[in-house]
């Protein structure tokens, strides 16, 4: 079962030609995908504001950004820029310690996260076993920084705004948490890897989205919440905290919050087109055009034409998220915190577990359909 | 000795170094916040020590748990109660020093003992089961560990009941011992005028 490109062997190859031991071959091809992850990402998060920036102006009726770069293109790179060039402050009353560590705590652990996410068979950096709960684990450290950095601001908007993060943080990773257990028990591992390739078996139709529709509903929601993405985004209400925890930074600092706060969106989006979407998948399944073409699935041809099949579809699928979370952002009013609560415990909590419940039985009842 | 050796023990030494002076830093360290903060630093150091011994599941449990959910409630308790307060000085402080320093003695001689009588089998790399653990881990808890995990969670139900009983405090209004009613009402400051009159 490991059919597609693999990159690191060929590149292996490659060193091992020019008279490299193998051990230094691997060495050097170690930062090459973490590299490219990261710059992956960066480009996510500049294509991504670029995109809220557009269609939020569409939903106001404006033009948007316009004169730098055809369409406006190049507005977040200036946006960056002045981020990077702006002066760094630290109020004088502020923890100078936590205040600096608190942005670096919120943005790793996202970075971290992007180690799990495939776009194709062997295109991701590591198919660690505990995947998807890699993830999870890590996502639970941002709180930390969060309130650290509320604390260290010293300055009472920024601590509410830190305590209410961490509050709905925690309170929305369970149903996350519940509604990804279902889809492991269908895969039988926690290997994203894995999770795709159960869901490529009839192309569109085999999508956990069918099997798991309330599931995937559930984290949608979760993971708006955890991005603190508009419906949700209570820590950092403008009209009653200023801006959060956010409210003392500027610079560079400000900028590591701005840049997590894209990346985990983006990151959000990747797993769902992962968890519910198919992944790497195209909606008609691979084996079945090259079989119309009358060649193998192991030509060349195919490979290439399957690895880039799966990136396009990967990215697209994410995006499509990420399009669907910026209309919600301009088209929803907030909630308060009471019915953020109410909710996350009340509502998703008791429907994630009954999901939970459903796809145990369903995965004993009808064992080809929900995986036995 | 080859690359990866090498790197591991460049990890391990951090690593320790980490948590020792990490949670050194949390029993000397004047400010609370401080030793809550290195306190998860110290967790997630013994998660990359997991991590070392191949055990990436326990890791990454050691940080859902110990980070995700005791550190930062710690943390959250903390900025709640954020109140400083002169604590009074203690009796005779000199004899419960003697005391707790004699009881903490004999239990490191104890563990010292632990370790240098326990004979430590070193299994060899080639044999560990490293992504295999998840399933053994998951086998052994519904086997011969079936019941210390159905403790468990008798345990944590207790701990959610309680929750539950001090968050509503209409529950309890009456004293279990002389049934008379009992005052549970929520502690709040009153409130004071934002604006002062000026005569």
């Amino acid at each position: 079962m490991n059919t597609g490109l693999d990159l690191e062997y060929s590149f292996n190859e490659i060193l091992k030609g020019f008279g490299l031991s193998s051990e230094l071959a691997h060495i050097i091809w170690l930062p090459l995908p973490m590299l490219l992850v990261l710059v992956s990402a960066v480009i996510g998060v500049l294509v991504t504001v670029w995109l809220e920036r557009k269609i939020s102006a569409a939903a106001q009726q404006r033009i948007g950004p316009e004169y730098a770069g055809a369409l406006g293109v190049l507005q977040p790179i200036a946006d960056g820029l002045k981020l990077l060039v702006k002066e760094d402050i630290i109020p004088a009353k502020a923890d100078s310690i936590l205040f600096t560590a608190g942005p670096i705590l919120v943005l790793v652990p996202v970075i971290l996260s992007w180690l799990i996410v495939p776009f194709g068979q062997n295109l991701l950096i590591s198919n660690v076993g505990i995947g998807i709960f890699l993830w999870i684990a890590l996502s639970s450290i941002q709180p930390i920084g969060l309130l650290m950095s509320g604390y260290a601001s010293n300055n009472k908007y920024s601590l509410l705004g830190g305590l209410r993060a961490a509050a709905q943080s925690i309170s929305y990773e369970i149903p996350l948490a519940l509604s990804v257990l279902a889809i492991v028990l269908m895969t039988n591992s926690l290997s994203t890897v894995d999770i795709v390739n159960q869901q490529s078996g009839a192309g569109i139709f085999s999508w956990n989205i069918w099997r798991q529709p309330i599931g995937f509903i559930i984290f949608w929601i979760c993971a708006l919440a955890e991005c603190e993405r508009l419906p949700f985004d209570l820590p950092e209400a403008e009209e009653e905290l200023v801006a959060g925890y956010q409210t003392e930074y500027a610079g560079m600092k400000f900028a590591l919050f701005y840049l997590g706060s894209y990346i985990n969106l983006i990151l959000s989006a990747l797993l769902v087109s992962i968890l519910y979407l198919g992944g790497w998948g195209f909606p008609i399944p691979v084996e079945i055009i090259a079989k119309t073409l009358n060649l193998p699935i192991n030509a060349p041809v195919i490979q290439v034409f399957t690895a880039s099949i799966g990136i396009i579809m990967t990215v697209l699928k994410a995006y499509l998220l990420v399009f669907i979370a910026i209309l919600l952002r301009w088209t929803t009013p907030r909630v308060r915190i009471d019915q953020l609560l109410d909710l996350g415990w009340k509502f998703l909590l008791p429907i994630s577990l009954a999901n939970l419940l459903v796809t145990a039985g369903l995965k004993l009842a009808l064992p080809q359909f929900f995986g036995g | 000795m080859s690359i990866a050796v090498t790197t591991q023990i460049i990890c391990f030494s951090i690593l320790s170094l980490v948590v020792i002076v990490g949670a050194l830093g949390v029993i000397l360290l004047e400010s609370i916040v401080y030793s809550a903060f290195l306190l998860g630093g110290v967790f997630m150091s013994v998660a990359g020590l997991y991590l070392l011994l191949n055990a990436s599941f326990v890791a990454a449990a050691q940080v859902l748990v110990y980070v995700g959910a005791v550190n930062v409630l710690i943390i959250f308790a903390i900025m709640l109660v954020n109140k400083k307060e002169d604590l009074k000085p203690i009796e005779n402080i000199k004899s419960r020093k003697i005391i707790s320093t004699s009881i903490c003695l004999t239990l490191l001689s104890l563990l010292i003992r632990v370790d240098l009588s326990n004979i430590w089998g070193l299994s060899d790399p080639s044999s560990s089961i490293g992504e295999e653990s998840t399933i053994r881990i998951g086998e052994h808890l519904f086997s011969d560990y079936l019941l210390p995990f159905e403790v468990a969670s008798v345990l944590l139900l207790m701990a959610m009941i309680g929750a539950i009983v001090l968050a509503r405090r209409d529950v309890m209004n009456k004293d279990i011992s002389t049934g008379l009613p009992v005052d549970q009402e929520l502690i709040e400051k009153p409130s004071e005028p934002l604006l002062i009159k000026k005569n």
